[in-house]
């Protein structure tokens, strides 16, 4: 059985403040687990999201792209995904937003409800660690995931 | 091979056009265009700019870290540096030859790479320009506008892409990360069930890939001169060939063909790469010029990758891959075919070929196997090469004697392609640029024949927020005349 809710991470754990959001879902699992929300949220994690995540996207009922950013407002942004944006087709890795258009134009019929997590990173050279702001970002970030999480319906995220 | 059009005679008195970055290639690849007065193109030059900070990182690990390591130096082709370190490091543990099940599991892996990345080239990143034309609506002309228009072509390239995940997945044990090569052999291999799983699917896989060589056929029939004369240019080629000179992707020894298609050396043992291939840094890019040492800068560079191989080899080992390729060869006369817009042709017979070879290896009973490692007398240094989705790949490492890694050497595809990008280029500003007004259909042109090298400039991060197109003109005295960007949604903005 598909879980109804999909949490996609993505993040290259060796690019410094790029691996907020494998970070995230790392240290959300055993929440999960205690919270008997491991079946009915499945976790994905990516270096970058390609076209076949479209068939990731399918009968779930709510999807959280997780991602780093850098021009995001700190600590983090949370807003819902624009269903027929086509953003960033210019290169392999597509964002959420050009993920939701091809699946919209090959599953018409398919509805998602998709909204995104983006924690403001800084530094993002490879061999870094996560840098201490980033850190910081992510213990709030990983607070807000609980929050929503335990209210895992359309209408409640989109009162955050 | 002429260098025309690199370096201009009087580059001050030209205005300057640049497209920064190039679109749907991976990383950062930026273009500049210098014209006259007249709009006459006096100098073309793709810098590229190259993360080469690889080599530092991973000095100082233990070497059978590498084989993960390596994986996150790239998010479109880590499978490729995940063998190639693998097959390098095999010499540090002594595995002179690995098992035959840890040969067919890594080949298995290998092949599932290659039908995964060129269903991803061809179906996502090509089929937009070759589809609706190169200089269609640019709001269409990507995956989503296929997707809307050619909506059974587009979930075609999709399930052809999630099946070689899929097949990486089983090799290599995860999505992401794997970790199913190592140092001496595999660490797994499939389980029957796993193996039934992929047979159920492989059949219809090898369709499509059929399919998909007859479309791109089809393009080449429809417009033969836009085909074959597109950003033409002579150059040698590379690869490795399989020792019976068959076309084989994983692994074997290199062999290299001039422009007329004649062989300049054959049967090369890759450990021995350095003799044969030296870099030459150029002022104006990061990313260094590979030559042949024998023939020098001017006149030993090369080209990789598909269009390459299919060439190189003597003959395809499965059936369906080889009728292609006799087709292929007699479209060109039996003469190399040079014609960068062929790559796609080549690229879908690749396809078709790692289709097959799939099916092959999933009836191999030595993928279902328990004898995984091997090993021997220890070395201190190895070498291992991979024919990469892109071109030939090589990995060359020393390790200390605490087995931690003192050298680390990689030459990636994209380098080897570097002079035969930018001679594709500067042919197409010939052809199409020189003496018009610049538009973002004429500056597309510029970056289909990038394209169609599937140059992977990647870092492997993603930020969020990066300008995809941004065209400036500028004076002689670097007064800006007008400015031409494209929007993170696909609109154009033209500033004057």
């Amino acid at each position: 059985m598909v879980a109804p809710v999909l949490i996609f991470a993505i993040g290259n754990e060796s690019r410094g403040d790029d691996a907020l959001a494998p970070l995230l879902v790392r240290r959300l699992a055993p929440w999960l687990a205690e919270n008997n929300l491991a079946e009915a949220c499945e976790i994905l994690e990516e270096y970058q999201l390609q076209v076949e995540h479209v068939l990731d996207l399918q009968q779930r009922r709510l999807i959280l792209f997780v991602d780093a950013g850098m021009d995001t407002p700190a600590p983090y942004d949370f807003y819902p995904l624009k269903n027929s944006a086509a953003e960033q087709l210019y290169s392999h890795a597509l964002t959420p937003e050009a993920l939701l258009a091809v699946h919209q134009q090959l599953y018409p019929a398919a509805s998602l409800s998709a909204f995104v997590l983006c924690i403001k990173g800084e530094s993002f050279e490879l061999g870094e660690d996560l840098s201490a702001l980033a850190d910081n970002h992510l213990q709030l970030a990983l607070d807000f995931t609980s929050e929503l999480l335990l209210r895992a319906e359309q209408s409640a995220w989109q009162s955050f | 091979m002429s260098l025309s059009l690199e370096t201009a005679s009087q580059p001050e008195k030209l205005r300057r056009v640049v497209i920064d970055p190039v679109s749907r290639v991976e990383g950062h690849g930026k273009v500049t265009i210098l014209l006259d007065e007249n709009n006459k193109v006096h100098q073309v030059r793709l810098h590229i700019v190259e993360f080469r900070g690889f080599e530092k990182f991973i000095q100082g690990r233990p070497y059978w870290e590498v084989p993960v390591m390596v994986q996150r130096l790239c998010g479109i082709c880590p499978v490729s540096h995940h063998l190639a370190a693998s097959k390098a490091l095999d010499a540090i543990v002594g595995a002179k030859q690995v098992t035959p099940t840890a040969e067919a599991i890594r080949r298995l892996m290998h092949y599932g790479q290659i039908l995964q990345s060129h269903a991803l080239h061809f179906f996502h990143l090509s089929s937009p320009d070759l589809l609706f034309g190169f200089d269609s609506d640019v709001s269409k002309r990507n995956i989503v506008g296929v997707a809307a228009a050619h909506p059974d072509t587009a979930r075609r390239g999709i399930l052809l892409r999630k099946f070689g995940q899929e097949v990486i997945r089983y090799t290599a044990g995860k999505r992401v990360h794997g970790t199913g090569a190592v140092p001496g052999g595999v660490n797994k291999s499939l389980t029957l069930a796993e193996r039934d799983e992929l047979l159920q699917d492989i059949d219809q896989m090898i369709g499509w890939s059929v399919d998909a060589v007859q479309l791109v056929k089809q393009l080449h029939q429809q417009q033969p001169n836009l085909y074959d004369q597109f950003g033409l240019s002579r150059a040698n080629s590379m690869s490795m060939v399989g020792s019976d000179g068959s076309l084989d992707l994983y692994h074997g020894s290199l062999r290299g063909r001039d422009a007329d298609g004649t062989i300049l050396f054959d049967g090369v043992d890759y450990q021995h790469y350095s003799e044969l291939i030296e870099e030459k840094v150029k002022n104006w890019s990061y990313m260094k010029f590979p030559h042949w040492k024998s023939l020098g800068e001017e006149n030993g560079w090369y080209r990789v990758g598909p269009l390459a191989r299919i060439q190189n080899c003597d003959f395809i080992a499965t059936p369906l891959a080889e009728i292609e390729r006799c087709e292929f060869v007699a479209y060109n006369g039996g003469l190399p075919s040079h014609a960068p817009l062929a790559y796609h042709w080549t690229r879908m017979i690749e396809m078709l070929h790692a289709a097959e070879k799939i099916k092959e290896l999933l009836l191999d009973p030595a993928v279902l196997g328990n004898d995984l490692m091997t090993s021997g007398e220890r070395g201190r240094e190895g070498v291992g090469v991979i024919e990469a989705p892109r071109g030939t790949l090589i990995h060359h490492y020393r390790v200390d004697e605490n087995d931690l890694i003192s050298m680390c050497n990689l030459i990636v595809s994209t380098t080897h392609n570097n002079q035969a990008m930018n001679e594709a280029v500067r042919r197409v500003a010939e052809q199409y640029l020189s003496g018009h007004e610049i538009t973002e259909g004429l500056l597309n042109h510029i970056e289909v024949a990038i394209r169609a090298y599937d140059p992977c400039l990647s870092c492997a991060t993603h930020a969020l927020g990066k300008m995809p197109l941004e065209v400036e003109v500028v004076n002689v005295t670097g007064e800006q005349l007008s400015r031409l960007t494209r929007s993170s949604d696909g609109q154009l903005c033209l500033t004057e």
